[in-house]
């Protein structure tokens, strides 16, 4: 009983923020005052032809909702307009079927550019992260076991390092080191004109383009997950029941893995959810600096070419992949901890 | 108000004696010196028009030059003292919009209750799952990339953490006795807010200030490195921004990446440090445990054994 209505809460409440997202989106674009009607489409580099082309794919001579057309309190009550004219219906039923636009840097789909990214992220965010983790905790249980030692003094000062360095400048300075000294490529994905011989080959030359881009994200939010796993820790091993574990003559080895442990997993869970946003602007900058081609990296030349549908698609998939991502977290947190689903 | 005055002076003693909290103060204290000075002490004016000659461009350092030169044969040295002024001055407003709006939402949120704080809290919510740098990113590209929209644009996507921390905060202090009794003896909501919640709620904002500016300046360097900064400043992210763009990196003009990023750390680590250590001087936390070695009272730091400044003011 319980659980089911978790169940639908999380996922009723996922859906609804989605939508805000996508209400969001089309605002933003069409309020600002950059938008592709005005500043995108009057691209010096678009014929005319092709301007009026997309104006009415897009449906951008339409009214933008009905009745509230300029957003003219005036004309609030005058609603001739059909609703399935307007341009928030058209971008509604664009989106459903999955049609993001063309890229004006590239000429193909938004949708289909951004699906080949998707898997990139995901490996490059995926490789980081679990280094993040498994190192973090590592190192946050031996400086919360050996608190107020020289051990626990350097790991604390390097999370603290850490966390102050920005991402992209992190990522120029491996860059540099890593290209001069290691010979390790520039950036990209896989080397330009390869022929690989075998399966092996390519798979060590992607190892090698994503050595500087995971190390970077690796050694940003080590330091944090590092903090949180120390202090959380702390805390449950002042306990009472650590003090009954010792006294019942258990050495520190189990105490940690049987009784500290596994009570302190738990916030770690909702720390990593918690920074699924830092980790998407993370990846916005490692891809920048190391050109990975991801959805991050999307966003930065999508700026830098003016691309507006490129970077409305960007932003629409980043946001609503965290969203998703949020949903499992919950999902996850509730089968970890039964407790939370009473609520 | 006595009390607090007399919890505010504890605070600066407890600070005193946190090594952390006064590296972090000093360092600060440096960078805001930086910034005000930079006319006087940078060997040139940045906004000076010169005559650039080829060889001027990304000049190793050299006496004349103590950083080298850019890619427009500017001073890195002069541009990074000059930067410290954008930094920080992105840093300060934009935080405290974030802070005034966190603060506003997180104190109606948990004083008021009810229908008004679902929402608010709802809104917050969603606030808070928006990935902050994409949106900040779209924002920025479809306004005019000016330090103003930087600012408002960072200040007003920042506040989500500190609404949390001030409504929960808020919560706690609304249950104390003395803020029950003031409302038995018929105090009005405004008074109370006034007289006892904001008194106790101040110094948690105070250390939240801190970390906030941290996270502003680190965006506003983001933001400018990836093209979006106001072409008429320099902040130290636009010139990693043109220094990482036309070509530093093949030239192998080190100094001109190193420089302006050690300036961001020196900023961020001061108010992650000044934010760590306050946040032990008003909240002190148990951080010894059953298994530590030194778990003995002599060992503890004094201030773990004194009463918070927050629970002394709770006694009036």
């Amino acid at each position: 009983m319980h659980r089911s209505s978790y169940l639908a809460g999380k996922l009723g409440w996922a859906a609804f923020t989605i939508l805000f997202v996508i209400v969001l989106n089309f605002f933003l674009f069409r309020i600002l005052p950059g938008d592709p009607a005005r500043a995108g489409i009057r691209d010096p580099r678009l014929t005319a032809q092709a301007q009026q082309a997309i104006r009415e794919r897009f449906g951008l001579d339409q009214p933008v909702i009905n009745c509230f057309e300029s957003l003219n309190p005036l004309t609030l009550g005058n609603c001739a307009v059909n609703p399935l004219d307007t341009q928030f219906f058209i971008y509604a039923s664009n989106l459903l079927r999955g049609e993001l636009g063309i890229s004006y840097h590239t000429n193909r789909p938004v949708l289909d550019i951004l699906g080949e990214r998707l898997w990139n992220t995901l490996l490059l965010i995926g490789a980081g992260q679990v280094l993040a983790i498994v190192l973090g905790m590592a190192v946050g249980v031996l400086a919360a076991w050996k608190a107020h030692t020289p051990v626990d003094y350097t790991a604390l000062g390097f999370s603290l390092l850490a966390w102050s360095l920005p991402t992209f400048w992190l990522g120029i300075i491996l860059l540099f080191w890593g290209s001069t000294y290691l010979g390790l490529p520039i950036g990209g994905k896989v080397t330009p004109g390869m022929v690989y011989a075998n399966s092996w080959e390519q798979l060590a030359d992607l190892a090698r383009h994503l050595f500087l881009p995971s190390l970077t994200y690796t050694i940003v939010f080590l330091g944090e997950y590092m903090l949180i796993m120390r202090s959380t820790l702390v805390d449950v091993l002042s306990e009472d029941y650590i003090l009954t574990a010792k006294a019942k003559g258990l050495t520190h080895f189990q105490i940690l893995k049987d009784h500290a442990l596994k009570n302190a997993m738990l916030p770690m869970v909702t720390i990593i959810a918690l920074n699924l946003g830092f980790t998407v602007a993370g990846a916005v900058q490692i891809e920048s600096v190391f050109s990975w081609p991801g959805l991050g990296g999307a966003i930065f030349e999508a700026v830098n070419r003016r691309d507006y549908p490129m970077l409305q698609g960007a932003f629409l998939l980043l946001a609503i992949s965290v969203i998703v991502a949020n949903l499992i977290a919950d999902l996850l947190y509730g089968y970890l901890d039964p407790r939370v689903q009473a609520d | 108000m006595e009390t607090t005055a007399a919890g505010y002076r504890g605070v600066w003693a407890r600070l005193r004696r946190n090594p952390m909290g006064m590296i972090g103060l000093i360092m600060l204290v440096v960078a805001i010196g930086v910034a005000v000075l930079a006319p006087w002490i940078s060997p040139y004016d940045p906004h000076a028009v010169t005559r650039v000659n080829i060889l001027d461009i990304y000049q190793p350092p050299s006496p004349a030059h103590w950083f080298g030169t850019d890619d427009a044969g500017r001073d890195v040295l002069s541009n990074f003292l000059y930067g410290a002024r954008v930094s920080l001055t992105v840093g300060f407003f934009a935080s405290f919009i974030s802070v005034t709006v966190g603060g506003l939402i997180g104190i109606s949120a948990g004083f008021l209750g009810g229908r008004t704080e679902g929402i608010l809290m709802r809104f917050t919510d969603i606030m808070l799952v928006i990935p902050d740098l994409p949106l900040a990113v779209v924002i920025v590209a479809l306004t005019k990339p000016s330090l103003t929209n930087i600012i408002l644009v960072i200040g007003l996507l920042g506040w989500t953490g500190t609404a949390r921390l001030v409504r929960a905060q808020t919560l706690s202090v609304k249950q104390r006795k003395f803020v029950v009794r003031a409302r038995a003896i018929g105090a009005g909501n405004s008074y109370i807010i006034r007289r006892h919640i904001f008194p106790l709620v101040l110094p948690l904002i105070v250390v939240n200030t801190v970390l906030v500016i941290s996270l502003a300046i680190l965006n506003e360097s983001t933001l400018s490195f990836l093209g979006l900064g106001d072409p008429a400043t320099l902040s130290w992210g636009q010139m990693l921004n043109y220094a990482f763009t036309r070509g530093a990196m093949s030239a192998g003009a080190w100094w001109a990446l190193v420089v302006p990023g050690f300036g961001i750390v020196w900023v961020v680590l001061s108010c992650t440090l000044l934010g760590q250590g306050l946040e032990q001087a008003l909240n002190p936390r148990l951080t010894t445990h059953h298994l530590a070695a030194d778990r003995t009272l002599k060992n503890l730091p004094r201030w773990e054994l004194e009463p918070t400044p927050v629970e002394q003011a709770g006694n009036v």
